[in-house]
């Protein structure tokens, strides 16, 4: 994008001022060469949020933003329902709850070096991933509801987890306020085999080695040194999140133009928050977050008796789980003022500050630990919710490096196998059902993760931590 | 079923995801080759069209329609654990139904790329072009 579209407010604010419906400003917080690398679209995109009603103070996309669906990727927008603010399941995403929990093994490199091949394997064959894969468990009608309803508790209940887990966990692992009756028939089947499976595009898990250590105090808090082995899953909803994403979606075009909503995009299809369709929605869309968390306490289960295979006498604690497709209920401070938001974080990772009363006590002293995905070659961030997050952007921050090119373009670049081969030179071991698939999803696709961190630092949404770099990728 | 001269499939790129779109004498053929871009975007490999799964889906237009024609061999893809690598639609009007045939996920066979989520109403266009022929594509969620 060309930087002179944008009112420049300092090194990392770009703002776009009100112009025809828009009913607020946009702002981007990026560096300069992240601004004109991002596609036009999210200027489009990000103007076109700020035209929904009840929004409030601004649209923000976050410096990893890139063209999404509605909403940008990396969108955030908070709307309030006492002024006729809508919910919309663009602003959430297909991937409900999509997010990244990362687990501190008490391991070092050294450690994991010797095993390292043979670990690679025996996780590949234990996390079912990619299309044409199933889970262990399958859910019958009564468990689904359970499960909807429960989150990661249930998961713990049924014997996949650990009950320490879930302070560690958003919302201690469970969404208030879920209605599983709002969830279909044909979402609850995409579901009812898919639990413990982490699914593919850009989801993953890696076992990483801390290589860098940005704020001592935070990362001791953390629980994080340097050559610490952890181990990061990424995956949402699954099937389960992404019926409900589509078929909201469409239920929702019908009910924009009832309420007389004006949609610059049909993808911002959207409904009054105090609406009976929006009620629904937020209902499914919590069982899905709830699906989710439980998705991931199960996968992290797996995780565990696979490192106590090799590891017996280590232990595998949780440092976070964190989602980056939602929209939550939250009370935000706007202009002095408590008010309570709904607050749509579309690939953006809510980031509390210091102190924040959600946080487990352990945490609240340095902040909320934001997980951030890099691609398979460069790596990965642990941030740190700033305070200042809090009037920036709702408290929220990038989510991951976000892609440079397309899948398409990956494809005419590189072969799968040779970036395999490249990665395994460099000490990355990568396993995958697809080598196409390693292809889409080379290190060269995305963008620079360590530019996009820095300038959410500078931008005071989350600061630095730790760096970490894979040991071991498995692709879905 | 018999493709006509004009009947063709391509995928087209997305900033994260991926385009499909068909071409086709009709609508109908139109979506049947952008259900195979569809496939496509999962795996290139030889499917076996050993079985034969019917939708039917409904909409108030005919790019909406489309949308639902993708979504229903996304969930059948999703719910079998299918790959289809034929297709016969019949539009009548807002309804439509189709006939998919394809086998089981092979992991090792197909070495699926990646799972369609969802297909969306981005770079949605269903259109007749130069010379009569239509073209059907939208974004799908990967």
């Amino acid at each position: 994008m060309d930087p002179a579209r944008f009112t420049r407010v300092d090194a990392t604010t770009w703002r776009i001022e009100p112009h025809g419906a828009m009913r607020v400003p946009a702002i981007i917080y990026a560096d300069e060469d992240l601004i004109r690398d991002m596609d036009d679209k999210v200027y489009e995109q990000a103007a076109n949020v700020a035209t929904l009603p009840g929004i409030v103070k601004a649209s923000y996309a976050m410096p990893d933003a890139h063209w999404g669906y509605g909403f940008p990727i990396g969108g955030v927008a908070a709307f309030d329902p006492e002024d006729d603010g809508v919910v919309s399941a663009g602003g959430v995403g297909f991937d409900i709850s999509c997010g990244v929990r990362t687990m501190l093994t008490g391991l070092k490199v050294k450690d994991v070096l010797p095993v390292q091949k043979s670990l690679a394997e025996s996780l590949f064959r234990q996390i079912p991933a990619g299309l044409g894969s199933t889970g262990a468990i399958t859910l019958d009608a009564v468990e689904m509801d359970a499960m909807l309803a429960g989150g990661a508790p249930w998961a713990i209940e049924r014997g996949f987890g650990e009950l320490r887990d879930l302070d560690r966990i958003e919302e201690g692992g469970r969404v208030a306020d879920a209605m599983p009756d709002c969830v279909s028939e044909r979402a609850r089947q995409r579901q009812r085999r898919e639990m413990g499976t982490l699914g593919s595009g850009n989801h993953y898990l890696e076992v990483q080695a801390v290589s860098q250590i940005f704020d001592a105090a935070a990362a001791g808090v953390y629980g994080l040194a340097e050559d610490d082995v952890v181990v990061t899953i990424h995956c949402g909803s699954r099937g389960l999140g992404h019926q409900i994403g589509t078929e909201y979606l469409r239920d929702m075009l019908g009910a924009a133009q009832a309420a007389g909503i004006v949609l610059p995009d049909r993808e911002l299809a959207c409904a009054p928050i105090k609406s009976d369709i929006g009620q629904r929605y937020l209902g499914a869309m919590r069982a899905a977050i709830n699906c989710a968390l439980a998705n991931r306490e199960i996968l992290g289960h797996i995780v565990r008796r696979v490192f106590a295979h090799y590891f017996p006498d280590r232990d595998l604690s949780l440092l976070f789980d964190v989602s980056h497709n939602t929209c939550k209920v939250e009370p935000h401070t706007v202009d002095g003022k408590n008010r309570l938001l709904f607050v749509h974080r579309k690939g953006a990772t809510r980031a509390f500050g210091p102190g924040h009363e959600s946080l487990p006590p352990a945490l609240r002293p340095v902040g909320q630990p934001v997980l951030i995905g890099g691609s398979m070659g460069t790596g990965s961030y642990i941030l740190a919710g700033e305070a200042s997050g809090e009037q920036k952007a709702f408290s929220s921050a990038c989510h991951g490096a976000g892609r440079a090119m397309s899948r398409h373009a990956a494809l005419k670049q590189w072969s799968g196998r040779k970036v395999q081969d490249d990665l395994a030179a460099k000490g990355i071991v990568v396993r995958s059902p697809s080598t196409r698939g390693i292809a889409e999803e080379a290190p060269g696709a995305y963008k620079d993760v360590g530019a996009v961190v820095a300038a959410a630092e500078n931008a005071g949404l989350a600061r630095r931590v730790a760096r970490l770099r894979p040991l071991v990728c498995i692709k879905g | 079923m018999n493709a006509s001269p004009v009947a063709r499939w391509e995928n087209f790129p997305h900033d994260a995801d991926v385009g499909v779109r068909g071409y086709g004498r009709t609508p109908a053929e139109a979506f049947e080759q952008a259900a195979l871009a569809l496939t496509a975007v999962v795996t290139t490999a030889e499917i076996e069209p050993a079985t034969v799964v019917e939708v039917k889906c409904e909409a108030p237009d005919l790019e909406l329609l489309f949308v639902e024609w993708l979504n229903a061999v996304i969930y059948e893809m999703a719910v079998r654990n299918m790959l289809f690598s034929r297709f016969a639609v019949d539009i009548e009007g807002t309804r439509l139904t189709g006939c998919l045939w394809g086998e089981k996920v092979d992991v090792t066979r197909h070495a699926p790329a990646s799972e369609p989520k969802g297909a969306t109403y981005t770079a949605l266009k269903v259109a007749a072009g130069e010379g009569g022929v239509w073209s059907a594509a939208c974004i799908v969620d990967v």
